[in-house]
């Protein structure tokens, strides 16, 4: 969350370079004061790095309680996801489908299969070739928070996108 | 084991050619609660040093198989008042009946001269004043403990009239390490814990292990190159081989009752259908065709029918459909969600777990999804396996973890078709997934 609102204040930050560039087809009106100052050199993960599509991107999106619907965020995510796989036409992902300890073994199995199979087929439908986009699920075996709670429980309940 | 068996049966001999006594010391095990029946083990003593210490053992093992199965309370020996004379010579029964003992185990143990140990044992009907059942065995001085746990099949079979259930083994799957990554390894061990050894060494995470009907083989889900595929493991080889090889994820494997066919789920798509293989010719059939998630099956012991796990109905419920896959119909219709069906060994009963506002349940219900009846619950109990003889089931419970990260620990336990006598299976480590063999062959 941290990192993401960081990346949306650099991203203003580059708007307002580019507006200052563009003084020459301004009117005669306006009189350059000062140049900008100097922009900083970039820092974090290269763009085309699985450290900048963890954390920039996004790695992960959330499902509702024996559910696989993809809701308004996850979508966001993973159109996010689309994007950076456009740009980087040499990476591929698995897409590891989780569920939380509230259900049975093997159903939970076949719903984590089922949830990461969501992820890939909106990420296809985005226009990622099928073969870049692999599934695994790990049903109930692999939680990120392992308290027995609701919030660790929603926690658990996601499709996380590794690169390759 | 198979060449321990052929020593077991080619040397089991009829002890003594007693006329058939009308058995007076029973226990009617469908009743529901019964008051565990008085019983007196006495010390098997032997020859030799070393036949003194297995006999030791040996009545220590009957013992501890009669108590722990909640129909016998063995007597304490030190309250014993004869010191009994040679198998050969009657007990003095008012010596018994006094310590209100209603049967009682007398045997001893013979290093023979080419090495092997002859176990010989009676069970006396104390109050009939007869003896119920006498046999002797010979085997190998290793296989000390098989034998123990066939000479308490033989008592409870003779009181009980049901076939037993000590001499068999239990392979599941040993929990270690952190709640985010846990360490996951097949274990097997005999039914009351002794003898356990790993077979899986842990690199690859492991779940759901079932036996085949031989007890030679075991089906299992494997993420080996994190490639969640259904294995064979040959337990006297220890080879393990890949079960086909399919597009998807397979898992949920589980063998026909003749031990010629696998069945398991395939995912293809995000949809997963249940599919049959033949381990004699590797033809596979789908047995479903539904856009549900379709899983869990297993097969009743008469081979025609399977019970499956199924949300095509909006929720996880519990179905039924012939062996062809036809003809699927719901038989869980109690409220909450259902999984885990288990055909009972007998054809009587379907085991499963039940999710119901937010509680865990395991219970039985008749394959027609009538008389449902609920045995154990818990914040987490899962996965019922049935004794080879349809009267106890085991299955696993995991407690709540807190916020630190304690709690959480996953053990066995056995429950009687009863919903009485709960017992903990207890384990090196925590366990999950347990499955329970057959009677050993």
């Amino acid at each position: 969350m941290m990192v993401r609102f960081t990346s949306a204040v650099a991203a203003v930050a580059l708007l307002a370079a580019c507006a200052s560039d563009s003084k020459d087809d301004m009117g005669s009106d306006i009189t350059a004061v000062s140049q900008p100052s100097p922009v900083a050199a970039p820092t974090g993960p290269a763009m085309n790095s699985a450290e900048y599509f963890n954390q920039v991107v996004g790695n992960d999106i959330y499902y509702g309680l024996d559910d696989y619907n993809l809701n308004a965020a996850a979508q966001a995510t993973l159109r996010g996801q689309a994007s950076w796989l456009g740009q980087n036409p040499s990476s591929s992902v698995v897409v590891e489908g989780h569920c939380d300890e509230r259900g049975t073994r093997e159903y939970n199995l076949g719903l984590g299969e089922r949830r990461a199979n969501a992820v890939k087929d909106y990420l296809v439908s985005l226009g990622v070739a099928s073969s870049r986009v692999r599934t695994i699920s790990y049903g109930k075996e692999r939680p990120v928070c392992v308290a027995s709670s609701d919030d660790c429980w929603s926690r658990n309940r996601r499709g996380v996108s590794v690169v390759q | 084991m198979r060449s321990l068996w052929i020593t077991l049966s080619s040397a089991v001999i009829a002890f003594l050619v007693s006329a058939s006594v009308q058995a007076q010391v029973q226990i009617d095990i469908t009743r529901g609660r019964v008051e565990p029946m008085p019983i007196a083990v006495a010390n098997f003593p032997g020859n030799d040093e070393a036949s003194v210490r297995v006999g030791r053992d040996l009545s220590s093992v009957i013992s501890n198989d009669l108590e722990r199965s909640g129909l016998f309370r063995p007597v304490d020996r030190d309250a014993f008042i004869q010191a009994l004379p040679s198998l050969d010579v009657q007990p003095r029964f008012s010596d018994w009946r006094a310590l209100s003992a209603q049967g009682l185990i007398q045997g001893e143990i013979e290093t023979q001269e080419n090495g092997q140990m002859r176990v010989a044992f009676r069970l006396w009907d104390v109050y009939g004043g007869q003896q119920m059942i006498g046999q002797a065995y010979v085997t190998q001085p290793e296989n000390w403990r098989r034998v123990a746990h066939i000479i308490a099949d033989a008592i409870y079979t003779q009181i009980t009239g049901e076939t037993g259930y000590f001499d068999t083994r239990v392979v599941y799957v040993a929990e270690s390490g952190p709640g985010t990554g846990r360490i996951k390894r097949l274990a097997i061990m005999d039914q009351d814990g002794a003898g356990h050894r790993f077979l899986t060494d842990g690199s690859a995470l492991v779940l759901t292990p079932r036996f085949s009907p031989t007890a030679q083989e075991i089906t299992y889900l494997s993420y080996f190159r994190n490639t969640p595929r259904v294995y064979l493991f040959n337990i006297d080889t220890g080879r393990q081989e890949l079960l086909g090889d399919f597009p998807g994820m397979t898992y949920a494997p589980r063998f026909s009752p003749d031990g010629n066919k696998v069945t398991f789920s395939m995912a293809a798509d995000g949809n997963s259908e249940i599919y049959e293989m033949d381990l004699r010719t590797r033809r596979t059939l789908r047995l479903t065709n539904h856009p549900a998630i379709d899983t869990s099956a297993s097969y009743a012991p008469d081979g025609r029918q399977l019970t499956f796990n199924s949300d095509r109905g909006g929720s996880q419920q519990i179905y039924v459909m012939n062996s062809d896959g036809s003809e699927a119909r719901r038989i869980s219709f109690s409220g909450g969600r259902y999984a885990t069906p288990v055909w009972s060994p007998r054809g009587d009963l379907i085991a499963f777990t039940r999710i119901s506002s937010g509680t865990f349940y395991i219970g039985v219900m008749q394959p027609d999804g009538k008389n449902e009846r609920l045995l154990a619950q818990g914040f987490l109990v899962e996965s019922p396996t049935w004794s080879p003889n349809g009267r106890v089931l085991m299955y696993f419970a995991q407690e709540a973890r807190r916020a630190d990260g304690s709690g959480g620990r996953t053990k066995l336990y056995s429950i009687d078709l009863t919903g009485y006598n709960q017992r903990e299976i207890v384990t090196p480590q925590d366990g999950s997934d347990p499955a329970w063999s057959p009677l050993i062959p």
